[in-house]
Formats: C-alpha cells, sequence, structure tokens
C-alpha cells in the first residue's frame, strides 16, 4: 500500500487557557473567553496531522489561536491540555510535552524549525546574521568554527542574502531580509518539521514571491513537512496541500486545499473565501 | 472492466450568507469503462463542471456514490477517501484540466511541467526531457519554455495545463473544456493527443460545447439537461 508512512507531527486535543478556568467555561464562552471567569480558550481541543513532505495550512481569524497552536508545538506556550507526538522522537510513541527541559531543547534545535509571525522573536537583532545561525547550529551540539562558517554561508545563499552582508545585525535589514534569515536559522540542523507563522505578512509582492519560491525549493528538496500559517489564500492555495480552517480556538473544518477555496461549509470559511473575489 | 460509476450523484450548495440552498447536478448516474471517453454535454449551468469537481474532490458531494477502480488502492468511493488517498490519486492516476492555471509564482512553463513529475519521483534528467518533449507536442513556442507563464495567453495557458496533466499519463482525465480557447489547428493537435491517450487505455470524461470536436473520440455522450445517455 502506498499510504503507510506515519505522521511527522501529530497533535491530539490541544487546549491553551489563559486564566484558571472555571466550572462555567464550556457554556460561557463568548468567541474564546468565558464571560464568567474571563478565561481565554486560545487553543480549544485542536487535533491535526502532517504527514511526510506535506504542507498543511492554518487559516482563520485574527485571534482564532494560529500562533498559539504554533507556539505550543514549539514550546514556548504550556499547553493546559493535549498530547503531541513527532516520528523523530521515540517514533512518536511519547508525548512531548512531557518531555525534560534537556530533551524539549534537543527537539527544538534538531528535529523543528520556527518561523516566527515577529522576526523579533525568532532574531537576536544586535547579532550578526552569521551569529544568528551559529548559535542554532552550536545549540544542536556543534563546536567546529569553520564548519559553521561554511554552513551559515550556505544556508544565507539558499535564501538569496548575500555572503557580503552576513556579518551585519537583522537590524539592519528589511522586512523580507530578516524573515529570509529567520528561514535560515530554522533550517540550519535539518529540521523535519518547519513551522512557518506569517512568513510573508508584511512583505511587498516581489518579496513575497521570493520567499515563497524559497519555500516550496527547500520543501522540495529536503522533504521537509511544513505547518503553514497565513492570512493570504494565495499563499494557501499555492503552498498547502491540505487546509485547516480555524475560528475561537477551534478547527471548523478542514479538508483538501482546493474544496477548502471553492467549497467551504462553514459560514465563517465561506465570508472568508468570498469576501476575496 | 469499470473504471469508474458514478452513482445518483447530487450536489447542492449552501449558501449561508443568503440563507440558500443553490441546487446543481442531481441523481446523475453513468459508468466509464476502461479506455472509454464520455463527452458531457447540456446547457451553462447545469452542472457539468459540477461533476468532474465532484470526482476530483474539489466538491463534497451532497448525496450518491463515485466509485473508482484505482490501480492502488482497489475500489474506492472517492466521495469518502481520505484526503491523503485523494492527493495520492491525483499525483499517480487522475487528471484534471480546468481553464484555469494555478502556478507559483518564478516558476516557470517547462520547470512546472516537469513539477509534476519531481513529485512522483522521477529523475531529474527524465523529467525534463519528459516536459521538454509534451510542450513540444502541444506545440506551446520554445521561446516560452522558460518564462512565467502568468503573462500567457489563454489557450497557452491551456495547452501548458494539458502538458502539465498528461506528462504522468495519468489513467483517469478529467477534462473540463479543454479546447475553449484554441484555434482550430492547436484543437486538432489536442484531439490527437486524447486519441493517443484513449489507444492507450486511458479513459476519460470530457466537456465540450464542440459537438464536432466530440465527433471521432466519444464513445458516449452524456446530456445532462436530459440525464440520459446518447
Ligand atoms: N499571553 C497571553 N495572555 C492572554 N491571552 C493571550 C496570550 N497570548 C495569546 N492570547 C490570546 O489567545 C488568543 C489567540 O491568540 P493567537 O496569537 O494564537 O492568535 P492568532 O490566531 O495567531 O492571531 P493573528 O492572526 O492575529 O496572529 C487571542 O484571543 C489572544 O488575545
Ligand atoms: N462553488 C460553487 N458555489 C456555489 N454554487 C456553485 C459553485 N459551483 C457551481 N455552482 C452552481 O452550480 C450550478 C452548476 O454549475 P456548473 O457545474 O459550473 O455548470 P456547467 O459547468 O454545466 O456550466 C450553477 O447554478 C452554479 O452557479
Ligand atoms: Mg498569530
Ligand atoms: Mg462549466
Ligand atoms: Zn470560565
Amino acid at each position: 500500500m502506498p499510504l503507510t508512512e506515519q505522521p511527522v507531527l501529530s497533535v491530539k486535543n490541544l487546549t491553551v487557557h489563559y486564566g484558571d478556568g472555571c466550572p462555567l467555561c464550556a457554556a460561557h464562552l463568548e468567541k474564546n473567553r468565558c464571560s464568567a471567569c474571563g478565561t481565554v480558550w486560545a487553543a480549544n481541543d485542536i487535533c491535526l496531522d502532517v504527514f511526510p513532505g506535506e504542507i498543511l495550512g492554518i487559516v482563520g481569524e485574527s485571534g482564532s489561536g494560529k500562533s498559539t497552536l504554533m507556539q505550543s508545538i514549539y514550546f514556548d506556550v504550556e499547553p493546559t491540555e493535549g498530547q503531541a507526538y513527532l516520528s523523530d522522537y521515540y517514533k512518536g510513541e511519547k508525548n512531548i510535552w512531557m518531555a525534560s527541559s534537556a530533551e524539549k531543547r534537543t527537539i527544538k534545535n534538531n528535529i523543528m524549525g520556527m518561523v516566527y509571525q515577529n522576526p523579533i522573536l525568532g532574531l537576536r537583532m544586535d547579532y550578526s546574521a552569521a551569529a544568528n545561525i551559529a548559535e542554532k547550529i552550536i545549540a544542536a551540539g556543534s563546536r567546529n568554527a569553520g564548519q559553521m562558517t561554511e554552513r551559515a554561508k550556505e544556508l544565507l545563499t539558499a535564501v538569496e542574502i548575500l555572503t557580503s552582508r552576513m556579518s551585519e545585525a537583522p537590524k539592519n535589514f528589511s522586512g523580507g531580509m530578516q524573515q529570509r534569515v529567520q528561514i535560515s536559522k530554522a533550517l540550519a540542523n535539518n529540521p523535519s518539521l518547519l513551522l512557518l507563522d506569517e512568513v510573508t505578512t508584511g512583505l511587498d509582492l516581489s518579496v513575497q514571491a521570493k520567499v515563497l519560491d524559497l519555500i516550496r525549493k527547500i520543501i522540495a528538496e529536503f522533504g521537509i513537512s511544513v505547518l503553514l500559517v497565513s492570512h493570504d489564500l494565495a499563499v494557501i492555495r499555492m503552498l498547502a496541500d491540505r487546509t485547516i480552517v480555524m475560528l475561537d480556538g477551534k478547527i471548523i473544518e478542514s479538508g483538501l486545499t482546493d474544496q477548502i477555496l471553492e467549497d467551504p461549509q462553514h459560514a465563517y470559511t465561506q465570508q472568508l473565501v468570498h469576501s476575496l473575489l | 472492466m469499470e473504471i469508474l460509476r458514478i452513482e445518483d450523484l447530487t450536489k447542492n450548495f449552501y449558501l449561508h450568507n443568503a440563507g440558500k440552498e443553490i441546487k446543481s447536478c442531481h441523481d446523475i448516474d453513468f459508468t466509464l469503462e476502461e479506455g472509454q471517453f464520455i463527452g458531457i454535454v447540456g446547457l451553462s449551468g447545469a452542472g457539468k463542471s459540477t461533476i468532474l469537481k465532484c470526482i476530483n474532490r474539489t466538491y463534497l458531494t451532497t448525496q450518491g456514490n463515485i466509485i473508482y477502480n484505482s490501480s492502488a488502492f482497489g475500489k474506492l468511493d472517492l466521495t469518502k477517501a481520505s484526503e491523503r488517498e485523494m492527493l495520492y490519486l491525483r499525483k499517480y492516476e487522475i487528471g484534471y484540466v480546468s481553464q484555469f492555471l494555478n502556478v507559483m509564482p518564478r516558476t516557470t512553463a517547462k520547470e512546472h511541467v516537469m513539477n509534476a513529475l519531481l513529485e512522483i519521483g522521477t529523475p531529474k534528467e527524465q523529467a525534463e526531457k519528459d516536459a521538454k518533449d509534451m510542450l513540444f507536442y502541444f506545440r506551446l513556442a520554445e521561446d516560452l519554455w522558460d518564462l512565467y507563464p502568468n503573462t500567457f495567453s489563454g489557450g497557452e495557458r491551456l495547452r501548458l495545463n494539458l502538458a502539465h496533466t498528461m506528462v504522468t499519463h495519468p489513467r483517469l482525465m478529467l477534462l473540463d473544456e479543454p479546447t475553449a480557447s484554441l484555434d482550430n489547428k492547436t484543437k486538432m493537435l489536442v484531439k490527437d493527443m486524447l486519441i493517443k491517450l484513449k489507444d492507450k487505455k486511458t479513459s476519460m470524461i470530457g466537456i465540450f460545447h464542440d459537438l464536432e470536436f466530440m465527433d471521432g473520440i466519444c464513445d458516449k455522450v452524456f446530456n445532462i439537461s436530459e440525464g440520459n445517455m446518447i
């Protein structure tokens, strides 16, 4: 049978609360906030699988929990409930959210790569571009300075940043260049899963095209699986094999990307798609 | 051998904002044998494209079954197949040609055709050779091969779409007005290609306005407005 691979990432029943919750929460949610106790249910019972070589798109209203989901997977946000499994961590048999902090660092450095919506979260703006990448490589255990420089050159070239600028700090770079440095940093240790949160938002169209093109080539070349959050349905259409739609912390619908865009079922998805035409 | 059987297919769209249900095709029944070509005709808006999109899972079927005899999975109902099964079938077994082009930015015409092959693991040199042969066959001017297709004319896009879909030799082809914006000469090329594919046992369903074009390739014609097979 052609489809036997296990998922690279499997998330089960992820819930993230901001606040302590109360017995009334379930019945008193207004959008994602409990009107009785004020707890925000940023992610509410999220389940998803990402398969090898696949790009899974995530769309949804602002505040619907997309970044919360990404940051939970990357250990930046602590889940209230739920499990996540990576095929590269104990063959997907152990919940990564129960790992020790040392194991979590290893997972972050060796198995996953993250590109944040806000480059300030992903880069040290005062270090050079090369040092940003080196930091990630060192975190994975390498000590050879010569090899690190070579690798930084290779990665920056792959994202079309001139090696002559590698010793400059990202704070001097444009938004598009910062995103590209983040991408090369995320790829530094050959991750099997790449998390991309709005990588092209705020970039002008020609730079967007460049970043998208790059993402697609990297994915094809390295066979990396990707979780891709984007507001831009054109980006989703071009890149994502399947797409998940989020609203108020929940997944309201999911399907093949062209089906979500051409035959959306949920009122929110219809509004999202039709406002585009 | 029966490759596809459509049973009682009905598709309605519910539009929440308007609070309205739009009825598209309903109670469609037909079977496609291996190597057969069925043409679909009918008035505009009758639901012809809807049938093809339901088979391709671009639309979710409201009612009925679409039984496909897959080489990889055996018989399965495409209305209930998993998303991953559908993605697999789209890469390896089912080709869909629409009039609209969906390409990546900064991807040349040749790369676009090659990508279909690279996705299924064809080695690069072979993919490049096959892509060129296919573009050559559809007489896409060689000057255009290394350009980004967003500047192409309707007919050029269509030929690129056809090349992209046919280069992997899908065993079931779904063609939604594949000749709509072509001149006569190119139409005849497409027709020759379809006849060749048919000789190789490719099964096809095509929507056409041009009755003359259908003559000589269609084994059966399904008139959707009347719901019968001619
Ligand atoms: N640290 C926090 N404390 C309290 N509430 C938070 C915190 N972080 C996020 N939230 C809330 O969680 C919800 C989800 O936020 P999140 O950043 O995941 O949204 P998003 O889907 O990424 O939105 P956008 O598209 O605007 O980036 C929002 O209601 C947000 O206000
Ligand atoms: N994505 C869609 N959402 C809502 N209605 C649709 C959609 N696609 C098709 N329809 C409706 O279904 C009917 C049949 O459309 P279609 O299959 O495109 O017709 P044909 O190809 O026969 O011209 C029309 O009334 C059309 O407006
Ligand atoms: Mg966000
Ligand atoms: Mg039509
Ligand atoms: Zn509460």
